[in-house]
């Protein structure tokens, strides 16, 4: 059924037709619509046999879903950001545990300073704490990853974090096709847990493991992932057989047939490189798109085969590897045949600064002229930063950094839109 | 002589033995049918007060329950000494998330219950002082506000034991500790405001809190099977004795869990929404010295020169535990 909904009901509506039975919520932004909506549907009983809970962090959130999970329900819950931080030992523990927790993450920046608007840095924190990480590029695929979520981490006993671009997506009114409840429960079978806690048949879980078995459940977990990476694209075929629509699978290409260059970026910023990218086809300029919808587990060979006739690689992301540079770039560079020096690493939109369809097009040109450097900052206010610096060096007590930016900046909010 | 008097077991206690009483009144332990749910064979210490508090209460928990019980431990040594994998102590389903989240973990385990029609399984949540009072005391809170339906029972050791006996929250006024240690000015732990956990639990407006020692293992079976009869957050904080961390023999352990309540520093009592209902009298007040020589940990009060105002101050603590407990008989 199509609707014209906010991505945060969008995300509600797909995970209430999942039947969940235990939801935790939390309050941060931007998620917070998506728990709302949810415990509204709970209180007013249009989502039944499901518990909603108001816990009082975001570590007990994860915490009760851990509890729930290991009950065998299927659990939920939903963060962002500081939250994803404040949850963290939790975050590992529940992939450590092995129970198939869906979560939302809108991601956003992470302080200090503080700041509520979009970037990557959240989901990128906990890129290796075991969990399935899914990007969306828009509402639809978020909503539709949901329903692909419950069924891959379930069926591999793993959770699965769906990953979708803070305000962007969460609080962006766009048409998306709503399943019927009849279609997601005839591709999404009941939770079916491998290990669950039963009066009936006691079973210990979380004991300690010492060094005899601790590399080789480890390795366990690794082992899913990769299943994971065989089980994918799969599944997202057989999802358009059921929903009629393509969503998911590792990543998705565009324009990259002929293409010397290739831009790799995850999340909603691909509309708007794909348009550049569009712009400058127009020109003659051989460039496409790899957009990675699978983050975690790593598609190390299918980012390679999508970059095999590539010259040159201009990674953008939102997030920052401080002291080293980029963190998907990274990951790119294993899967790239070519020289490492090819990739280059592009920050852009930190805690929310657009990122303009003119300064995508300024640097893919620079890539494409072979001008551009290892590792470029997006739209830079360089003047800025050298005045910052030079406040430093005059003074031994220069005061707090961010204030004095802001300070010398004079205006406030100024590149969110 | 035509009858026999009725003689007490243990010589110098209340304790009448259980083959004098009706069998439904007899000690869950005592039952051939008791279920051994923290089963022989784990690695605590020799006298651990908090292995012997966990047998009889979750024993006596599986019991109220009709064996329809599931636990969510905190790491602690009760977590690491029940389950050297791949040996496993205990005999119910059983759960160890991490240090801090013991009490959320029961929440979303009686949520599952809930939501699938199993109101008959019951939940508990256990951890020793440290992942009660300090690192897990916001998920106890929340749970406690929230009203969920879960039982936690803490087992006050009064120190990190498991990481080698570093000062907790719970840690009393003097004691040393690896982090408190028996040196400078003023030796041992500070005098703080201290953390009440049970009145805090109180405080939370809860159905049932409960405090007990491992001495009276009567008691805390029937704190135990009372917890049970309530729905709802419900507290019991045990307290149990580390013969390890406190520096006292492995075989005082009730002696000296006799002593904390005798000499009025541990007051033993239960409430009910947050009212006190009943308290366990002291039978004979004893002074706080008694409690405190035997153990290493407060060995630096009673050196060559002991240090008299320092006792008098932990023996104003106990007085004002008696006082406002009503703990001895006018």
């Amino acid at each position: 059924m199509l609707k014209q909904i906010e991505g945060s009901h969008a995300v509600a509506e797909a995970v209430a037709l999942c039947r969940p039975e235990v939801i935790c919520a939390y309050p941060i932004s931007p998620q917070t619509h998506i728990v709302e909506a949810l415990g509204e549907m709970v209180k007013k009983g249009d989502l039944a046999r499901c518990e909603f809970i108001n816990v009082e962090s975001e570590f007990a959130a994860m915490s009760v879903a851990i509890g729930a999970s290991a009950a065998g329900a299927r659990a939920y819950t939903a963060t962002a950001s500081q939250g994803l931080l404040y949850m963290a030992e939790a975050v590992f523990n529940a992939s450590g545990l092995g129970l198939p927790i869906v979560m939302t993450v809108a991601n956003r920046a992470i302080g200090a300073p503080i700041n509520i608007w979009n970037d990557h840095t959240d989901a990128m924190s906990q890129r290796d704490c075991g969990w399935i990480q899914l990007f969306a590029e828009n509402n639809q695929e978020a909503l539709d990853l949901h329903i692909q979520a419950f069924r891959l981490g379930e069926e591999l006993s793993v959770p699965v974090m769906v990953c979708m671009d803070g305000f962007i997506l969460t609080h962006a009114y766009e048409r998306v096709d709503v399943p019927t409840q009849e279609q997601v429960d005839a591709w999404l079978p009941p939770f079916a847990p491998r290990q669950v806690l039963d009066p009936a048949e006691p079973v210990s879980i979380g004991a300690m493991v010492g060094p005899e078995a601790f590399m080789e459940v480890r390795y366990l977990a690794h082992a899913k992932q990769m299943r994971a990476l065989e089980l994918i694209p799969g599944w997202a075929e057989e999802f358009r057989g059921a929903f009629g629509r393509e969503t998911g699978g590792l990543l998705h290409t565009y324009r990259t047939e002929d293409a010397e260059t290739v831009v790799v970026a995850l999340g909603s910023v691909l509309g708007t490189v794909k348009d550049t990218v569009d712009e400058m086809r127009r020109d003659g300029v051989k460039i496409g798109v790899l957009g990675i919808t699978c983050f975690r587990p790593w598609p190390l060979a299918a980012v390679r085969a999508a970059l095999a006739r590539a010259k040159r690689v201009v990674v953008l992301e939102k997030c920052l590897a401080v002291g080293l540079g980029g963190i998907v770039s990274s990951n790119v560079r294993t899967s790239f045949a070519g020289s490492p020096d090819a990739v280059h690493a592009v920050i852009a939109g930190l805690g929310g600064r657009s990122i303009t369809r003119a300064s995508l097009a300024r640097v893919f040109s620079a890539a494409v002229a072979g001008k551009l450097e290892p590792l470029t900052f997006l739209d830079l206010d360089r003047a800025l930063v050298e005045r910052a610096l030079a406040r430093e060096r005059e003074q031994r007590r220069s005061g707090p950094i961010a204030e004095n930016i802001l300070r010398d900046l004079g205006t406030v909010a100024s590149k969110i839109g | 002589m035509s009858f026999q008097p009725v003689k007490f077991y243990q010589t110098g206690t209340f304790t009448v033995g259980n083959r004098l009483l009706a069998p439904e009144e007899r000690s869950v332990q005592a039952d051939m049918r008791r279920t051994n749910s923290l089963n022989s064979g784990h690695r605590a210490c020799q006298g651990c007060g908090e292995a012997l508090g966990a047998r009889y209460a979750i024993d006596a928990a599986m019991q109220a329950t009709g064996n329809r019980l599931i636990a969510a431990n905190a790491t602690g040594c009760l977590e690491v000494f029940s389950t050297p994998y791949p040996e496993t102590s205990w005999q119910i389903p059983w759960i160890h998330s991490l240090f801090g989240n013991a009490a959320a973990v029961a929440t979303g385990i009686a949520a599952a219950m809930k939501v699938k029609g199993r109101p008959d399984v019951r939940v508990i949540a256990q951890g020793g002082d440290g992942g009660t009072t300090d690192i897990g005391f916001g998920c106890l809170s929340g749970m406690f506000e929230r009203n969920d339906d879960v039982l936690y029972i803490c087992y006050d050791n009064q120190a990190y034991m498991n990481t080698g006996v570093q000062r907790s929250s719970a840690t009393p006024p003097a004691a040393r500790t690896a982090t408190t240690m028996a040196v400078g000015a003023e030796p041992g732990n500070v005098f703080g405001q201290g953390k009440d956990l049970p009145a805090i639990a109180m405080a939370h407006g809860i159905a049932y809190v409960a405090t007990a020692t491992v001495a009276e293992l009567r008691d805390l079976e029937a704190k135990v099977r009372r917890a049970m009869e309530f729905r709802g957050a419900r507290y019991i904080h045990i307290f149990v004795p580390c013969p390890l961390g406190w520096g006292h023999a492995s075989e005082d352990t009730i002696r000296i869990s006799r002593l904390a309540k005798e000499t009025g520093l541990f007051p033993v009592f239960e409430a009910v929404q947050g009212e006190i209902t009943s308290v366990s009298k002291i039978r004979r007040k004893l002074p706080v010295e008694e409690y405190l020589r035997p153990q290493r940990r407060f060995a630096h009060l009673f050196g060559k020169t002991p240090r008299a105002e320092v006792i008098a101050r932990i023996q104003r603590i106990a007085d004002r535990n008696v006082r406002r407990y009503g703990l001895v008989d006018k």
